[in-house]
């Protein structure tokens, strides 16, 4: 379970209070209009960011003093998730060890992570020889070796066409299965949303409402969100 | 709060700054204290200072007066060969001085093309030693540095202010006035600040071209006192007034705009309109070829005098060489280091990246003054002179690698910072597998130009070094004191050769395979 307890997250003059839980291995989008504060709430979760109220606390044990590294959270950014002069393999072996010492173990868990995320024998590739959607899948892969159990998403696919945000939020869901993680994701397409998430976070004017369940939110959406929406 | 940049230790870093520190500034309390009081200075330093100060003021004058047409031929004309020779402009900087001094020397020296010209048309050969030939160096070295900056305002004006200018049917001095003057107006005092800046502590022009009563610079009076006379406390005198010479240049500098581009080079052509009558044509031609020929025939006379004695060359001038390879090679990894040590922990505490800028305003001979005062008493100094010659070099080397080195560490860790963090990459594994390969272009670049100024240095070295160890700019000084001309000319072309192969071969190698 994860809890944000009265926390005041300031960046850059802006301040976003946030006062609510999240169940483990939910799936949660993040909506709200732009400039509401999704990205600074999930960089501070991720450690970016301090909070400069409040506790952020992960199954009874506040986080809000920990390194980026040391709290139990893996990240897909919206751009720079690879290194270019890294080959896919060695990306994605980062989240094993950020030595890049790896084993022959751990060069087989990489691989089968890459097999996971439909690369095999893509890992000798530099990113700028896959597609992106293939970069995308590389970074899905690391999640899986870095086994952690809260997954960040922030808007990571915005890159890519409508099929392709599809077909790769379907895969984060499929990863964040398979290491049974809760995981939150901001977005901006209520189509990636209505597929992906179980619940839904509203954030709006430096303010995060509760977690709500994505019917519930459809069938009766605040205010905000219909103009946000458009209809 | 935003999250602070923790990752990597900052103890390599506050050593390097402390260590630069100490040379820039550190050196000179060691000079203080062995200093003569300023009623030291005889009627012989006072007249160094005036010539010192006059010297640089008329080169930076000469200079941009000559950069303004030249660059304003470059910038409007296109020609074959007009970026090659934007390029060429770019050499000056990594060039030997001594390599230059002798291709001067043997086209406007005594027996030099120049004073040949001169006796056929029954004219007296002008001299190139004492104040002419200190300024035809300066120029030389300092007009294409001009020239680049210049070239760079001028692309900086907006296109749109010349297409006015047509529709408005402006004269040239029309457009001289409302356009060039205010971007001359801004650039110019910086850049003539910089040049004088230089011409204080180019040493090794003043030693090949000056000297006697009339043409010496603070830094030969300081050489000369150091070696002829011994005397500590007047090298140590003259170190303290090169300083507050240097420091007045540098603090001027600081609050005129002083264009930064030192290497990167601009050669986007204006489209001008106006500048297409024929007489500004042939102005702008003869500029451009007077430029051209005012920098090339010097080097081609190197390399068609010294070609024949290259491979006959006494194994004094080839065991110089290697000392001086040595000394490069040790000076680039110097520089990296330190570069990338202050860099680094620059991210933290972006005032320490200053601290490696200091020794724009040191002069190398104080730096050398200071250190052989505090290694006199501990070690023969001629033992060391090459590990200090290094030093002094990468330390000299700094501020224009910094310049581009300290961007790129900056633009990476705003890259990949969030990533690296995210994965726990810190330290060293963070060094080695994000900073190093994502900077390695300027890495190249800065690793080659620290190499080539080491390699064509004549400064530090000429007060330390042994009779049988000299690197070869001081072989070359010595050949040329003693009139073996074809022997220098030769080993000039070597070390000409030595010095572009190690830009070119770091910078390639920077370059060479680069991942996207």
């Amino acid at each position: 379970m994860l809890s944000l307890e009265g926390a005041m997250i300031a960046q850059d003059g802006f301040t976003l209070k946030a006062d609510f839980r999240v169940k483990a291995g939910r799936r949660v989008a993040v909506l709200g209009p732009s400039g509401a504060g999704k990205s600074t709430l999930l960089a501070a979760i991720g450690g970016y960011v301090t909070v400069t109220q409040g506790d952020i606390v992960w199954n009874g044990r506040s986080i809000s003093n920990l390194q980026p590294n040391q709290r139990p959270v893996s990240n897909v950014f919206q751009d720079n998730n690879l290194f270019p002069h890294m080959t896919a393999l060695q990306n994605v072996g980062l989240g094993v060890n950020p030595n890049l010492r790896l084993n022959a173990a751990d060069k087989q868990r990489v691989l089968d992570a890459l097999i996971a995320v439909g690369l095999s024998g893509m890992e000798d590739r530099l990113p700028a020889a896959l597609s992106g959607g293939q970069q995308s899948r590389v970074a899905l892969a690391r999640l899986l070796v870095q086994q952690k159990q809260l997954v960040l998403l922030d808007e990571p696919f915005s890159a890519l066409g409508p099929a392709m945000r599809i077909e790769m939020a379907d895969l984060a869901q499929a990863v964040g299965a398979r290491i049974g993680a809760t995981v939150m994701m901001v977005s901006h397409d209520i189509k990636d949303v209505e597929r992906f998430a179980e619940d839904v976070l509203w954030v709006e004017d430096g303010i995060c409402h509760l977690p709500r369940a994505l019917d519930d939110f459809l069938n009766d959406p605040p205010a905000g969100f219909t103009s946000y929406v458009g209809e | 709060m935003a999250h602070r940049v923790l990752a990597i230790g900052p103890w390599p870093g506050l050593i390097v700054a402390g260590l630069v520190t100490f040379f820039s500034l550190g050196t000179l309390v060691a000079v203080a204290f062995r200093a003569d009081t300023i009623g030291g200075l005889d009627p012989f330093d006072v007249a160094a200072v005036r010539f010192t100060v006059v010297q640089a003021f008329g080169s930076a004058v000469l200079s941009v007066a000559l950069a303004i047409p030249v660059a304003r031929a470059l910038a409007r004309r296109s020609f074959w060969g007009r970026r090659a020779l934007i390029t060429l402009l770019g050499a000056p900087f990594i060039l030997p001085v001594i390599v230059a001094i002798l291709g001067l020397t043997a086209v406007f020296g005594r027996n030099g093309v120049v004073a040949y010209g001169l006796s056929l048309a029954g004219l007296e050969p002008i001299s190139i030693y004492g104040f002419h030939g200190v300024l035809l160096a300066h120029v030389f070295f300092n007009l294409p540095l001009a020239t680049r900056l210049l070239i760079h305002g001028w692309g900086s004006v907006p296109a749109e202010q010349f297409r006015l200018a047509a529709s408005l049917d402006f004269s040239w001095r029309d457009v001289f006035w409302h356009i060039e003057w205010p971007m001359l107006r801004y650039l110019v005092p910086g850049l003539l600040v910089i040049i004088f800046l230089i011409c204080t502590t180019s040493f090794a022009v003043a030693l090949t071209f000056g000297g006697g009563p009339k043409a010496t610079t603070v830094e030969l009076a300081i050489y000369q006192a150091f070696k002829f006379d011994f005397d500590i406390g007047k090298a140590a005198l003259l170190a303290g007034v090169q300083f507050a010479i240097c420091g007045v240049a540098a603090l001027a500098s600081l609050w005129l705009a002083v264009p930064q581009a030192v290497m990167g080079g601009q050669d986007r052509r204006l489209q001008r309109f106006g500048s297409q009558r024929l007489t500004t044509k042939i102005i702008d031609c003869a500029w451009i070829t007077f430029a051209t020929l005012f920098l090339a025939v010097p080097l081609l006379v190197i390399f068609m005098q010294g070609v024949p004695y290259v491979l006959t060359l006494p194994v004094s001038v080839w065991s110089a060489a290697l000392r001086s390879l040595v000394t490069a090679l040790g000076s680039a990894g110097l520089t990296i280091v330190f570069a990338v040590s202050l860099a680094l922990v620059a991210l933290r505490w972006r005032w320490l990246e200053g601290l490696g800028m200091l020794s724009v305003a040191a002069s190398p001979l104080v730096m050398g003054t200071g250190l052989f005062i505090m290694v006199f008493p501990f070690v023969d100094p001629a033992r060391i002179a090459l590990l200090i010659t290094a030093l002094v070099n990468a330390v000299m080397s700094l501020p224009f690698v910094l310049r581009s080195i300290g961007p790129a560490v900056r633009a990476c860790e705003d890259r990949f910072g969030p990533l690296s963090d995210s994965l726990g990459m810190t330290g060293w594994a963070r060094v080695r597998l994000v900073i190093l390969p994502r900077i390695r272009a300027p890495l190249g670049f800065s690793a080659g130009l620290a190499a080539a100024l080491s390699m064509g240095d004549l400064g530090v070295v000429t007060l330390f070094a042994r009779p049988d160890g000299a690197t070869l700019p001081l072989q070359i000084y010595r050949l040329m004191s003693a009139y073996r001309m074809e022997q220098a000319m030769g080993a000039a072309l070597l070390l000409l050769f030595l010095s572009l192969a190690l830009f070119y071969l770091f910078d390639r190698g920077g370059r060479g395979h680069a991942k996207s």
